[in-house]
């Protein structure tokens, strides 16, 4: 008799690390990942996400992928299968973005970064990493520009708060200030040379994010000296559950929950992210047809305003009962000291201030839809 | 952490300790340990009553909703309203933040529970997994 093998849980090469820091560990996209760190470490969703916003944590993003496109048609290709308008990139600098399907849905957002004329990186989704490379391969073939799935050559660790700056800039002789929001730079970085930092995060807060060799020596090293040099400024390690809290609260999309496969750009509410002036982007067709026909549905922001924690997946309803939507993230929100949640309602329940349910174990709890992102980090004073 | 050997357990994780006819439950040092930073605390009211082995509320931690189960059956004479405002407090001291009280219905349901060696035993393994 055969039996279909469960593919082996993943690691990355700071797994061991996150062991013997005690962290509690769980399967996230066949990731074996840390969730949280204790508390004897600072740790502990509540802690990790208040250090993240008022501070500076440290994450272990290794199982995100990576895909460098490059060539002389590479920015040709870049168009072709996303949705922003990356002929706006200078060099050095990064876009949020997204890989539609034909029907405007998404196979995934990306974040792409223009590091050359022609060479472009898109760092893309753990739960994704083979969709993405295998469509992106597929749908590139007719471009004069070599694809080159990157994933397992990097450990991605992300510095995020408004101290990440200051840390980071402790192990680099780069410039850190002159890198702007969006940006990268290379540089040395604890001893190894040419590394590229990124001035982005899915934190909704400032912050770096960091592409080191992915051996387990080296990752292990600069993870610690992360730690070493963030101890002035109160580093902690955080896991995927402050990672989750945080990006919820600035209405970050999570592949799976707000965006996917059957959930259009406008529905999503992510317009500004798509260039329909592009002449042609795979997914422009079925968007431009999407628009004219109207949005049916639309994410929103709620907060609940009676006690109660709508979760991922919840129902929502009408002031009646009436079941019109769904929740697609929820959770406290430990910063705002509020239960929150992003839904799926009719436009006409949309607007600010409506009033709605959500249905927990069998009971309708109020809730109201509420402007977002929920989190917006404060300007930096001049 | 030593669990208390004043009480009994279960393998969902609750606590029962039991004076007379009265019956105080909570969770475990386990328990709150797994869940994480808890925030929200649901227990029945007053007067509710608990059959064995049943759900009877429910605790959250911000990434997680477990279901509470009965020790024991049941009626609810009492519940620590101080949880609904600091559910906090089932972390720092989960054998002391106890959840709701009772009068026993049948006494005699205790002898199926844990002791706190067994309890021990039995989260040792499933921490070991």
């Amino acid at each position: 008799m055969s039996s279909v093998q469960a593919p082996a849980i993943r690691k990355t090469a700071l797994n061991a690390v996150h062991r013997q820091m005690g962290a509690k560990m769980v399967e996230f996209n066949g990731w074996d990942m840390p969730v949280e760190y204790p508390a004897s470490l600072g740790g502990g969703i509540i802690n990790e996400h208040m250090a993240v916003r008022t501070g500076v944590g440290i994450f272990d993003v290794s199982h995100m992928g990576d895909i460098r496109l490059a060539g002389p048609q590479a920015l040709a290709a870049v168009q072709h299968i996303s949705m922003n308008d990356a002929s706006k990139l200078a060099i050095a600098q990064a876009q949020y973005s997204a890989l539609l399907y034909p029907q405007g849905t998404f196979v995934d957002d990306v974040i792409v970064h223009r590091l050359a004329d022609d060479e472009y990186l898109l760092v893309i989704n753990a739960g994704t990493r083979e969709k993405d490379f295998n469509w992106v391969r597929d749908n590139t073939r007719q471009f004069d520009c070599a694809v080159e799935n990157l994933s397992d050559d990097f450990t991605q660790i992300a510095i995020q708060g408004p101290k990440g700056v200051n840390l980071l800039q402790k192990l680099t002789d780069t410039d850190l200030s002159k890198v702007k929001f969006y940006w990268v730079t290379r540089g040395k970085l604890c001893g190894l040379s040419n590394i590229l930092m990124g001035r982005t995060g899915y934190t909704a807060e400032d912050g770096f994010e960091i592409y080191i060799p992915a051996d387990e020596a080296t990752s292990a090293r600069v993870w610690n000296e992360l730690l070493a040099a963030g101890k002035e400024f109160g580093v902690v390690p955080c896991g995927l559950g402050a990672r989750n809290t945080l990006r919820l609260e600035g209405k970050l999309p999570l592949y799976g929950h707000e965006i996917s496969d059957t959930i259009n750009v406008w529905e999503a509410g992510l317009d500004r992210f798509c260039k329909m002036e592009k002449p042609e982007f795979i997914g422009r067709e079925a968007l431009e047809k999407a628009k004219a026909a109207g949005t049916k549905r639309t994410l929103v922001g709620l907060e609940m305003t009676e006690r109660g924690i709508a979760r991922d997946e919840y129902k929502v309803q009408d002031e009646s009962g009436r079941e019109i939507g769904y929740v697609t993230s929820g959770s406290p929100a430990p910063f705002l000291k509020k239960n929150v949640a992003l839904a799926y309602v009719p436009v006409e329940h949309s607007a600010v201030g409506t009033k709605v349910k959500a249905e927990i174990r069998g009971q309708g709890v109020g809730a109201v839809v509420v402007p977002t992102p929920f989190y917006k980090r404060p300007k930096k004073a001049a | 952490m030593p669990y208390p050997t004043d009480r009994k357990y279960t393998k969902e994780h609750e606590w029962i300790q039991v004076s007379g006819n009265t019956a105080t439950i909570g969770i475990t040092d386990y328990a709150q340990e797994s869940l994480g930073d808890i925030v929200f605390v649901e227990t029945p009211k007053v007067g509710g009553e608990l059959t064995a082995g049943k759900t009877f509320g429910t605790v959250e931690s911000v990434k997680a909703v477990s279901d509470l189960f009965a020790p024991a059956s049941g009626t609810v004479t009492e519940v620590n309203t101080d949880l609904a405002t600091s559910p906090e407090k089932v972390n720092k001291d989960a054998h002391g933040s106890w959840m709701v009280k009772m009068t026993l219905k049948n006494p005699g349901e205790l002898d199926a529970l844990l002791s706190a060696a067994d309890y021990e035993k039995f989260v040792a393994e499933e921490a070991g997994h």
